[in-house]
């Protein structure tokens, strides 16, 4: 059932829901880029509808809220070990489409591929999803070809139409609360992205051969390793440990993981100086393959989910969709190889 | 649904140090629990971070954790000693399947710390060596002063053929001299076509003793590799140690060579 509120309704929901729930949703930090007077759009606790930014693509995605970028995991004396306390309230994220794909990309990881992780599970559960509807794709977006464009199980639905609010509902939950606050309508479905400005081919036949061309080259140069590409991403998830110990008592200390990023520096170092894709180019070519075929090798679906951040947030004005564009061209050189 | 914290070491209490060289020791670790050779487990120091170390003995109530002082983590670990303890979580990965060479010639191929993984192994067949058909050992390292387990190799040759070999002898007799992999042009092999072979080490070490024992007609399908990668989790979370499709903490360390050797890092 579908939901017309108005804004003055929907930040009553959120009242209602902001005393046992913390609202997350993509905001605008003004000014707050890397770049000056540009603003940043990222994730923050929200109160009203109207901090909800729908208007613009959000610059990082959700995916710190179930995996901090820096998250202590336990803390420890001399002769103890603490678990790090887990936050009180419970979640409601409201993302995009893709990004929802992308919660199925993490639950992968860090629920099924080896033992689930204590960490991640006991925050994921917290979780109520809101689907932002989303009638019109950005430039650099390419959901409809990695087929992400659509979702549909999320715990509400939400868009923004003609400064009135639409909602639809799938958990108990919030079907009580807008049957409450706003009125029903008939046919509400929220809106998804139908065509990209952006369009995306894999090659059917893309094998790890595809290492052997010459297309990863031009990245030894072009890219500088900064790993922002990594960090953007909703669907990389890799971290390093990190013990330190409180300078004003060298005895306790705590353990932490951190986002690490395969293009950074020191990604694949060993104790004792051995180190392996030292070329950037290497890199590049361990990250696309990742996102487009060793994933899939694993878990039968992409991990690319189309956003498009990693083109957006490159300083070097590298586009991760233009490579998988190339990846037909340097197939055909590999085989080339092989022919002759 | 609650999940166990798969984080959270244990204390484990330091039985006994055995040095073998300046900058390796074997730290033999109080452990109940089921290991497997060639599994290992995350060693850690609060303050100092975590390191995957791989199991080198595997003995009632204890586990041998032979380590090498070259970084922040097995820095401290040095200057532990008998009686001190230190944080353990796993075992992790997929080790050496013994009952695989259950009959089998058997020729081992290690290099410096690559020896560590594979002693559990060889331990095995010196123990067992009903269960083996013949074991041939070789064994490099860099210099005299670098061998491990330099009483066990000359225990181990009562069981099975061992060539300890160092690159540069530096003029000692008693020492021979040369790569691993030109012993394994001359080595006896009577059934090259069952034989298994096990090789680890560094990684051109590794490389070119799979070459020369491809030539001496062992079959891809019959030689095991371990593998070395940073690790920071052990459970497939931290993705470190992945290449291609693989997780070296959960599909590895130990690979068959037919998985092995179509990984590209």
């Amino acid at each position: 059932m579908g939901y017309r509120l108005s804004t003055d309704a929907m930040n009553q929901v959120l009242a209602e829901l902001g005393k046992q729930y913390a609202i997350y949703a993509p905001k605008c930090y003004p000014g707050g880029n890397t770049f000056s007077e540009v603003d940043c759009i990222r994730y923050g606790e929200v109160h009203t509808v109207e901090e909800i930014e729908t208007e613009r693509k959000s610059d990082y995605s959700f995916k710190e809220l179930l995996l901090p970028f820096s998250e202590t995991l336990f803390f420890f004396t001399e002769n103890t070990i603490q678990e790090a306390s887990v936050i009180e309230k419970d979640m409601v994220i409201f993302l995009r489409s893709c990004d929802l794909h992308a919660v199925r990309r993490l639950d992968e990881i860090y629920l099924r591929n080896g033992l689930p992780d204590f960490y991640y599970q006991r925050l994921r559960e917290k979780v109520q999803f809101v689907l932002i509807g989303c009638p019109a794709a950005f430039d650099s977006c390419f959901c409809v070809d990695m087929g992400t464009n659509r979702s549909d199980n999320y715990d509400a639905a939400f868009e923004l139409r003609g400064g009135q609010v639409y909602m639809a509902a799938r958990h108990p939950q919030w079907e009580a609360l807008l049957r409450q606050y706003g009125e029903p309508v008939e046919g509400f479905a929220p809106s998804y992205v139908t065509e990209t400005p952006t369009r995306v081919s894999i090659p059917a036949d893309l094998s790890p051969a595809v290492a052997k061309s010459t297309v990863w080259d031009e990245y030894d140069k072009r890219c500088i390793g900064c790993g922002r590409c990594n960090y953007a991403c909703p669907t990389c998830t890799c971290f390093t440990m990190q013990d330190i110990y409180y300078t004003d008592n060298a005895k306790a200390g705590e353990r932490r993981r951190v986002a690490a990023s395969c293009m950074v520096d020191g990604f694949t170092d060993v104790a004792g100086g051995g180190s392996y894709r030292k070329k950037h180019g290497e890199r590049m070519r361990f990250k696309v393959l990742h996102k487009v075929y060793d994933f899939k090798q694993r878990n039968g679906y992409q991990m690319c989910v189309g956003c498009g951040r990693c083109d957006d947030v490159c300083p070097e004005y590298i586009s991760f969709s233009a490579i998988l564009n190339k990846l037909e061209e340097a197939m055909q050189e590999v085989r080339g190889d092989g022919q002759q | 649904m609650t999940v166990s914290n798969e984080y959270l070491s244990h204390w484990a209490e330091i039985r006994e140090v055995i040095p073998h060289t300046a900058i390796e020791y074997t730290f033999r670790m109080a452990y109940q629990g089921a290991v497997q050779p060639g599994q290992f487990f995350q060693v850690s120091i609060p303050k100092y971070g975590e390191a995957p170390i791989s199991v080198s003995g595997i003995g009632e109530g204890t586990i041998d954790l032979t380590i090498r002082r070259v970084g922040r983590v097995t820095n401290e670990v040095f200057e532990r000693y008998a009686g001190e303890r230190l944080f353990l979580r796993g075992p992790y990965g997929i080790g050496f399947d013994v009952e695989l060479y259950r009959g089998r010639e058997v020729v081992i191929v290690a290099g410096g710390t690559g020896v560590s993984p594979v002693r559990p192994v060889i331990e095995h067949f010196y123990w067992h060596p009903e269960l083996g058909r013949k074991v041939s050992l070789i064994a490099g390292f860099k210099s005299r002063e670098d061998i491990l387990f330099a009483e066990d190799f000359t225990r181990w040759q009562e069981q099975m053929d061992v060539i300890l070999t160092v690159d540069n002898n530096n003029g000692d007799p008693d020492l021979r001299q040369g790569l691993v992999t030109e012993y394994i042009p001359a080595l006896a092999i009577a059934d090259p076509a069952r034989a298994a072979a096990i090789v680890v080490g560094p990684p051109a070490m590794m490389r070119f003793s799979i070459q020369a024992l491809l030539r001496r007609g062992i079959a891809e399908e019959n030689i095991w590799v371990s593998y070395e990668r940073k690790m920071c989790c052990g459970i497939g979370k931290c993705g470190h140690c992945k290449i291609d499709d693989v997780y070296v903490c959960l599909d590895g360390p130990v690979f068959n060579y037919t998985r092995a050797k179509d990984l590209a890092d």
